[in-house]
């Protein structure tokens, strides 16, 4: 019989017990959400990101976006009527770490994709209140001039590959000319992009800067994408209440 | 010296000069021929307190570890209660219960918890977790509630869905609703660029003035916002594409500095640079097919009249020259995927009320 004075008298008892108590009640709380059926719904549309798309989400993270922008529309109706359709669980599928967030100091981008200009993005990037006077948002002006760094594409690929994103040797193996092309809709790569990404990637130069793909063109792909890989017009509402 | 460069010399330089200190002080610190002062100092957590002669206070410790006593519990005079039997120092603990408030609440909440259990969903099972009696999602409510609303809406949505952008004008308590629910949907999906007044900024037309690039009666405005103006992803999206004179090759800089004065021009300005005779004849060459041969602009083909104080990108002499140049062709995206006809028409109606419908 463990006794309540032993625990109370030796303090690395009292610690594992402790951290016991506290992994079952986790593992209660997050284990089955890797087992039930019903966590991630099944949607068509969800792809990997293009290797310009991953980099532009890496150019978000490091610019730390996620402290004042959500990317997840929660199921209530004042999120719903001013965001759209509230997220699915597999629209974060292949995000590794997720950028749901928990924080809005500016709007949140879940469905921002395809909503305004490459202009408009561009401009607002660089300089938020030439658009919106009211903005508190910081410029990032610099993105337009730095160059993307397009030696670790490959390898950006390959470490989600590792955490279970679906990239095929050929798309790690290609991934560079990808890049290059998405940014450039003139060149004869661009149908191998395509084929490997499907017909809706968006293929633009989306800086409208001459020469290679900037950080700014990365980043702008990333937002254009955001919230329109799923076609909200074949989603089974009633099949996915949870 | 700017923040980078002092990052640096802080992740390197600096870092090391910190390591460097640190690591010093503890090796003198430590050193075998130490200062006493320092291992007195060790010491002081070790030391025990001198004993008590007061009253109250139990024996003196003993060595660490031993000084738990057990004893019988007895009554506290003080505040009549039962010790437990712990002393420690001689300090002996009360025995002192729960408040009533406090456990009957920590009772209730459980059996709360399981009243919610049964009627919610809760626990996870092996496909899926239980459904709970009341068998509510929070999809379902989502959609519940967005019916209710619609449902309250009903009558003057279903009225708006069925009569022509021109009758709305007609019957004031309508235009009323519909101008209202356009003005929030402006808010929500228009303002990031036309601005929260519609007043528009540098590339994003100003709205509440009568210029209008597509037209601005209450069809055209509707197209324009249903299918965007050139965005590719839309068949019938509005269409035209200014040629990069400059940048294609089209014009030598030279001519571009001339067209630009000819353009001040028709807004009775005088350019720094160019020549406003030549620029004119360069002009009907090559933009008069757009902008008309006065420069007064084309509906039809989105062509801005050139003869007003009103310029999308800039009205001076080098933001001229820079639209001739590399051309601007902005895009606004369709909105007719993304909202229901009916928003589209309130939309239309609260932009035709800003001030310059035509």
């Amino acid at each position: 019989m463990l006794s309540h004075k032993i625990i109370e008298r030796n303090a690395t008892l009292l610690l594992v017990l402790s951290l016991l108590v506290v992994t079952i009640g986790g593992i209660v709380e997050i284990a089955p959400l890797f087992y039930l059926q019903n966590t991630i719904e099944k949607v068509s549309g969800i792809r990997p990101y293009t290797p310009l798309e991953l980099a532009g989400r890496n150019i978000y993270v490091r610019e730390g976006c996620y402290n004042c922008h959500s990317q997840m529309i929660r199921p209530f109706r004042d999120e719903v009527d001013r965001y759209g359709h509230y997220s699915l669980a597999a629209e974060s599928m292949y995000d590794h770490p997720f950028q749901w967030g928990s924080k809005r100091t500016g709007p949140d981008l879940a469905r921002v994709g395809e909503r305004y200009s490459d202009d408009w993005q561009v401009q607002h990037l660089a300089a938020p209140r030439s658009l919106v006077p009211e903005s508190i948002m910081p410029g990032y002006p610099f993105l337009l001039e730095r160059p993307l760094d397009l030696q670790t594409v490959a390898a950006q690929l390959e470490a989600n590959r590792a955490v279970g994103v679906p990239y095929s040797a050929e798309m790690i193996a290609s991934a560079e000319a990808d890049l290059r092309a998405q940014v450039d809709p003139d060149s004869d790569a661009v149908d191998g992009l395509l084929a490997r990404y499907g017909d809706k990637v968006n293929v633009r130069n989306f800086d409208s800067q001459p020469g290679g793909a900037t950080e700014m063109d990365a980043l702008v792909a990333y937002l254009q994408m955001l919230g329109t890989l799923v076609d909200f017009r074949d989603y089974d509402e009633a099949a996915n209440r949870r | 010296m700017d923040h980078e460069s002092l990052r640096h010399f802080a992740d390197s330089w600096g870092l090391a000069a910190l390591v460097t200190i640190f690591v010093g002080i503890v090796i003198y610190v430590l050193r075998p021929k130490g200062g006493r002062t320092y291992r007195e100092a060790a010491q002081i957590p070790l030391k025990d307190d001198p004993p008590e002669t007061a009253a109250g206070r139990g024996p003196p410790g003993g060595a660490p570890g031993e000084r738990l006593h057990s004893a019988a519990p007895e009554l506290d005079k003080v505040t009549g209660r039962m010790t437990t039997g712990h002393s420690w120092d001689g300090i002996q603990e009360l025995n002192t219960p729960l408040p009533r408030w406090w456990l009957w609440t920590f009772y209730a909440s459980i059996l709360f918890a399981i009243v919610y259990m049964i009627l919610y969903p809760a626990i996870p099972l092996f496909s899926k977790a239980t459904d709970g009696v009341l068998g509510h999602t929070e999809r379902g409510a989502l959609q519940q509630e967005l019916a209710a609303a619609k449902s309250a809406q009903a009558g003057q949505l279903e009225r708006i869905a069925a009569a022509s952008l021109q009758e709305i004008p007609a019957d004031p308590d309508l235009l009323r609703f519909a101008v209202a629910g356009g003005r929030s949907a402006f808010a929500v999906n228009c303002s990031q660029c036309h601005g929260s007044g519609g007043q528009g900024a540098t590339g994003f037309p100003n709205l509440n003035d009568d210029e209008w690039l597509w037209g601005g009666s209450l069809d055209a405005i509707e197209a324009t916002i249903t299918h965007g103006i050139r965005y590719e992803q839309d068949p019938d999206t509005r269409q035209n594409a200014m040629p990069a004179f400059g940048r294609d090759g089209l014009l030598t800089r030279g001519q571009i500095s001339d067209v630009t004065a000819y353009v001040m021009s028709l807004s009775d300005r005088v350019a720094a640079h160019g020549d406003a005779a030549v620029g004119k004849a360069l002009f009907q060459d090559n933009c008069a097919a757009c902008h008309g041969a006065g420069g007064d602009g084309n509906r039809e083909l989105g062509a801005p009249s050139l003869r007003n104080a009103i310029w999308l990108y800039g009205s001076g002499e080098a933001e001229i020259f820079a639209t001739i140049h590399a051309a601007r062709n902005g895009v606004m995206p369709a909105w007719g995927g993304r909202l229901d006809p009916v928003t589209i028409k309130q939309l239309s109606l609260f932009v035709h009320s800003l001030g310059g419908g035509e």
